[in-house]
């Protein structure tokens, strides 16, 4: 056990505003994360407001800025963070909604005309003879839709009309694994100046992507499929 | 209050920052090499400028380009000369690793490629302070 503060971000339009820091002293377990605190200060000021699901990283939902990096606050051990203050704030380059609760719209205005691919062929147990009524193992897309990407992309940040990492992401999955998507259409919605050539290669999302996507690499990936394409057909795709 | 008078108030929207870019919260070294891309390029940016100014004073004769050398030749100069050195060849150098990573070679070493980046950058800076001063 160890003593730590906290400094968590409150906003509240037309109540807290201008923003302020509020400041606690708590004694940390070891095993307690950064929703478990939040959830203990919840318990004597009703008003925090933060989001949350599963309490174990596969709901995507409380995605937040932690001593500066955008992580999932129900993953991230108190202890392990190392530092004797943690400052808790919300995710960047999203619309305010109250404290540690961003509104997700804009994210999902970009990632939801992709399609938004949400199974996959297992690439688990390549071994494994599936039953003949399931066909092949399937299983979830690795992105949570947890915004963390959208928050840390430096280009998301000088330009809100950029498509942004998860939903470029996306994009490379559909062309990956179409499973009856239309792959033209989605390359040709991301073969634009806001799509995956706006991408600087700053490789932030993929540094706090909580679930591997590695929304960067998949941009990289994005932009070779349409060189290769365009270098083949003599500059149409 | 009436739930029917109820109006949910408006999110604060973000404000899109050109500073975002110069953000000191970096998460890895992909946002470094970032960072220090855009900080060499607004650099050669300005001394292209400076390059043309110091050329434009050839169409004055040759001894007010003379004139403009002579002032030019001091620690100062072959300082910042030796900064401009260090931004052209790290720009250069991170531009291709960035080509290679656009065809999507090496993106998974593209942390390492930074260090190749930085250390031979680095190099050439210090074997041109030598050689210039």
């Amino acid at each position: 056990m160890a003593e730590v503060t906290f400094k968590i971000y409150r906003y509240k339009p037309g109540a807290i505003d201008p923003p302020r820091y509020d400041t606690f002293k708590l004694d940390v377990e070891a095993h307690e994360t950064v929703l478990d605190i939040l959830e203990r200060l919840r318990l004597d000021d009703p008003t925090l407001t933060y989001r949350h699901s599963c309490h174990h990283g596969s709901c995507g939902t409380c995605g937040m800025m932690v001593n500066g990096k955008e992580v999932l606050a129900c993953v991230t051990r108190v202890l392990d963070l190392g530092t004797e203050t943690v400052v808790v704030e919300p995710l960047r380059h999203l619309p305010l909604v109250s404290d540690l609760v961003v509104d997700m719209t804009p994210f999902f205005e970009k990632y939801e005309p992709i399609g938004m691919p949400y199974l996959r062929e297992s690439e688990y147990l390549p071994e494994g003879q599936p039953p003949p009524e399931v066909g092949t193992y399937m299983r979830f897309e690795s992105c949570l839709e947890c915004g963390l990407c959208l928050s840390a992309c430096p280009v998301v940040g000088t330009d809100p009309a950029y498509l942004g990492p998860a939903a470029l992401a996306a994009a490379a999955r559909v062309v990956q694994e179409p499973r009856g998507q239309d792959v033209a259409r989605v390359l040709q919605m991301v073969d634009t100046e806001q799509g995956c050539w706006r991408c600087h290669s700053a490789m932030e999302c993929s540094e706090v992507c909580p679930n591997d996507v590695d929304p960067g690499g998949m941009i990289m990936y994005l932009r070779r499929e349409l060189l290769t394409g365009k270098t083949l057909s003599g500059g149409k795709r | 209050m009436n739930i029917e008078e109820y109006k949910r108030p408006e999110p604060r929207q973000p404000e899109a920052r050109l500073s975002e870019w110069f953000s000191p919260t970096k998460r890895g070294v992909g946002g470094w090499a970032f960072l220090l891309h855009r900080l060499t390029g607004i650099v050669l940016v300005f001394y292209l400028l400076l390059h043309f100014s110091v050329l434009s004073y050839l169409a004055r004769g040759p001894e007010a380009y003379q004139a403009a050398l002579q002032f030019l030749d001091n620690p100062l100069f072959v300082a910042l000369e030796v900064a401009l050195i260090a931004a052209v060849v790290y720009h250069g150098l991170n531009g291709l690793r960035l080509l290679l990573m656009a065809l999507n070679l090496g993106v998974k070493q593209q942390k390492a490629m930074f260090w190749v980046v930085f250390v031979l950058s680095a190099l050439t800076t210090l074997v041109a302070a030598v050689y210039m001063f």
